[in-house]
C-alpha cells in the first residue's frame, strides 16, 4: 500500500513556477528521496504535504486520506523535521519534547515516557535540563528529529537533515535514520548529498527546476544512465583525446578534466594506461553523484 | 484575504494558550513584579508629587481626589500595554526569529488556531496585570468594592481588543522596528488622550469628539466607573463599543496573519 501519494502536483509564486507537476508515492516501509539542487522545489513540495503551503493543483493523499478532507487526521500521523530550527528556545530539551506531545494531545504521562525513550535514542539524556540556545547544531538537529517522532508518527518526513552538519553528526543521525528505518518506519527525505541519498533510500525521484527527472532505485539509475564505472584523466593531453576518439566511449570534456563512463570491465582504463599514459588517470565506481551532475548539470545553483 | 470561519476554531486553541503560560510560568516571579510596583511608583508621582498641584477635581459631578482619578487609567494603561506589546513584539519575534508557528503548523493544529491563541494568552496577560496592580490599589484603599471585581471581565475584553489590535500590527509591519509607528500614532495619543490623566471635558470639543473614536477612552470609562463605583448609563455604550471593535479587529487579525504567512 502506498502511505503517500503525490499526483500532478503543482506550486507556483507570481511567475516562478517552483513545482510543476510533480508525481510519486511512498510505500510503506520504505525510505524514499527527494534529491534535487538548491532551488528544485524540495522544500515546497514538502510543505504542501502538511498543507503549510497551499497548492494550486494536484492531489495529494496520506494514509489513503485526502488532504483536503481530513488534513487534521494526516497531521496527527506524520512527523516533520523542517529544514529550519523552529525548537522552542524558550523551553528546554525536555520540555520541547513534552510541550510538542501536547499539540498531539498525547496524554502528559505518555509524553513523558515517549520523551524518555527519545532522548535515549538520540543520547540527549545528559542535555534534557538544557536550554536550546545552548545546543550545537548537531544537538539541534538530533532534538527535531527526536520531536517529529514524538506522536509515533506512520510517516516521518524530513528536509535536509543533515544539511550545514559535521560529519560526526551527520553519521549519527544517519545511524540513527537507518535504525528507525529498520523498525518499519516509512520515510520521506530531501537531500542534496549523494552519501546520504545512496545510504538511505531505497527509492528516489531527482528534481531539479520542480520537474521530476529520474525516478528508480539508486544502483539501478546509475547503472543504467551512467554505467559501471568512470575513468577519470587529469590535465589530458591530445595523445589521450585522440586515443579516447578512436575508442569511441562516452567522453565529457570538462577543459581540464575528462569523464569517461564505462559500461562494464576495465579493458579501456588497462590499454589507456599501457599504451598512453598513466599518471592522472584513475578508475572507480560510477556513482548517484555522476548521475546527478549528469542530469542537473554543472552550473551552480543559487 | 479569507475570514476565518468558527469551523476552522477547535479545543487545540487552548494548546498555545498553554504553551505561552507555560513559559511565562518559568519567569512568572520576574513578570509579576511590574504590575505590582508600577502603580506604587506612579500613585507616588502623580498622587502625592503632582496631586499636591492640581488638588480635587470635578468628574461626574463628585469631587475626586487626583490619585483616586488615575488609579483607575493606570490599570487601564496596563490592560492595553499588556496585549499589545504582547501580540506585537512576542509574538513577532515567535513568528519570525523563533518559527514558533511553523513548529505548530507541522502539527494538527492550523494557523487560525495559533494566531486566535495568541491573542487569548495576550488577554491573559491584561487580566493577570489588572489583577495585581487591582490589589495593590486596593490595599491603598483607592477602589470601591465589589464595582472593583468587574475589573476582571473588563480586562478580559478590553486585552483581547489590544491584543487584536497588536496583531493586525505584527500582520502588517515589514520588520520588528516598524512597530514604532503604531506606537507613535496609536498606543501613545490614546495613552495620553483617552480621558487617562485628565477628563475629557478639559478637551476642545472637537478633540473630545475624536477621543470618543480611541478605545481607550472607553476602556478607561468603564475601568473608573466600575472601580469607582461611578455608575451611568453611557457605561454601557462604552462596553458596546468596546465589544463591537473587538468582534471585528479579533477576525480581522485571524485573516491579515492568515494572508501574511501563507504563501
Ligand atoms: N515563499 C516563497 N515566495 C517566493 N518564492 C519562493 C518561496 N518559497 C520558495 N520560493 C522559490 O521557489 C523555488 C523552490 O524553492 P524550494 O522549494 O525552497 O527549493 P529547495 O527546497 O529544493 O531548495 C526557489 O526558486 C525559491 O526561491
Ligand atoms: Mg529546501
Amino acid at each position: 500500500m502506498n502511505i503517500l501519494q503525490v499526483e500532478a502536483l503543482r506550486k507556483s509564486y507570481g511567475e516562478l513556477q517552483a513545482v510543476k507537476g510533480i508525481s510519486f508515492a511512498v510505500r510503506k516501509g520504505e525510505c524514499f528521496g527527494l534529491l534535487g539542487p538548491n532551488g528544485a522545489g524540495k522544500t515546497t513540495t514538502i510543505r504542501m504535504l502538511y498543507g503549510y503551503t497551499p497548492r494550486d493543483a494536484g492531489r495529494l493523499e496520506l494514509f489513503g486520506l485526502d488532504i483536503d478532507r481530513d488534513i487534521r487526521e494526516i497531521k496527527r500521523r506524520i512527523g516533520i523535521c523542517q529544514q529550519e530550527d523552529s525548537l522552542d528556545p524558550d523551553l528546554t530539551v525536555h520540555d520541547n519534547l513534552v510541550g510538542y506531545a501536547r499539540y498531539f494531545s498525547i496524554p502528559r504521562q505518555q509524553a513523558e515516557r515517549r520523551a524518555g525513550e527519545l532522548l535515549d535514542f538520540f543520547a540527549l539524556k545528559s542535555r534534557a535540563a538544557d536550554r536550546i540556545s545552548v545546543l550545537s547544531g548537531g544537538l539541534k538537529r538530533r532534538l527535531m528529529l527526536a520531536r517529529a517522532l514524538v506522536n509515533d508518527p506512520d510517516l516521518l518526513i524530513l528536509d535536509e537533515p543533515t544539511t550545514g552538519l559535521d560529519p560526526q553528526s551527520r553519521q549519527l543521525l544517519w545511524e540513527k535514520l537507518s535504525a528507525l528505518k529498520g523498525r518499519g518506519l516509512s520515510i520521506l527525505l530531501t537531500t542534496h548529498y549523494m552519501e546520504e541519498a545512496e545510504r538511505l533510500c531505497d527509492r528516489l525521484v531527482i528534481v531539479d527546476h520542480g520537474e521530476i527527472l529520474v525516478e528508480g532505485k539508486p544502483t539501478l539509475l546509475v547503472r543504467e544512465r551512467v554505467g559501471h564505472s568512470v575513468l577519470e584523466v587529469a590535465d589530458p593531453d591530445q595523445a589521450v583525446r585522440d586515443f579516447l576518439a578512436r575508442e569511441q566511449c562516452r567522453v565529457e570534456d570538462l577543459g581540464n578534466r575528462l569523464l569517461v563512463y564505462l559500461d562494464d570491465g576495465d579493458q579501456l582504463f588497462l590499454k589507456l594506461t599501457r599504451e598512453v599514459r598513466t599518471e592522472g588517470c584513475t578508475l572507480r565506481p560510477a556513482g548517484l553523484e555522476d548521475l546527478f551532475l549528469k542530469l542537473t548539470g554543472r552550473e551552480l545553483r543559487e | 484575504m479569507n475570514w476565518p470561519r468558527p469551523s476552522q476554531i477547535s479545543y487545540r486553541t487552548l494548546r498555545v494558550w498553554q504553551r505561552n503560560f507555560s513559559v511565562y510560568r518559568r519567569t512568572w516571579k520576574i513578570s509579576f513584579l511590574p504590575p505590582l510596583l508600577e502603580p506604587l511608583l506612579y500613585i507616588l508621582a502623580f498622587g502625592v508629587g503632582l496631586a499636591v498641584m492640581v488638588g480635587e477635581l470635578q468628574y461626574a459631578g463628585r469631587p475626586l481626589s487626583y490619585t483616586v482619578f488615575i488609579a483607575p487609567a493606570l490599570v487601564s494603561v496596563a490592560i492595553m500595554y499588556n496585549a499589545f506589546f504582547e501580540t506585537t513584539y512576542n509574538s513577532f519575534v515567535r513568528m519570525y526569529w523563533q518559527k514558533t508557528y511553523d513548529a505548530l503548523l507541522a502539527t494538527p493544529l492550523n494557523l487560525e488556531e495559533i494566531i486566535l491563541g495568541e491573542m487569548l494568552w495576550a488577554a491573559t496577560k491584561s487580566v493577570i496585570a489588572a489583577t495585581l496592580m487591582g490589589s495593590v490599589i486596593s490595599l491603598c484603599g483607592l477602589f470601591e468594592y465589589p464595582g472593583a471585581l468587574l475589573l476582571i471581565p473588563i480586562a478580559a475584553l478590553g486585552g483581547l481588543l489590544f491584543a487584536a489590535f497588536g496583531m493586525i500590527c505584527t500582520a502588517l509591519v515589514p520588520g520588528i522596528e516598524m512597530f514604532n509607528l503604531p506606537i507613535f500614532l496609536g498606543v501613545t495619543p490614546m495613552f495620553l488622550f483617552s480621558g487617562t490623566f485628565f477628563p475629557l471635558e478639559n478637551l476642545p470639543g472637537w478633540a473630545q469628539s475624536l477621543a470618543q473614536l480611541l478605545p481607550l477612552t472607553h476602556l478607561v470609562a468603564l475601568v473608573r466607573g466600575s472601580a469607582l463605583e461611578f455608575w451611568s448609563g453611557s457605561l454601557w455604550l462604552s462596553l458596546l463599543y468596546l465589544l463591537a471593535v473587538t468582534a471585528i479587529l479579533l477576525p480581522l487579525a485571524i485573516a491579515l496573519m492568515v494572508r501574511r504567512i501563507v504563501r
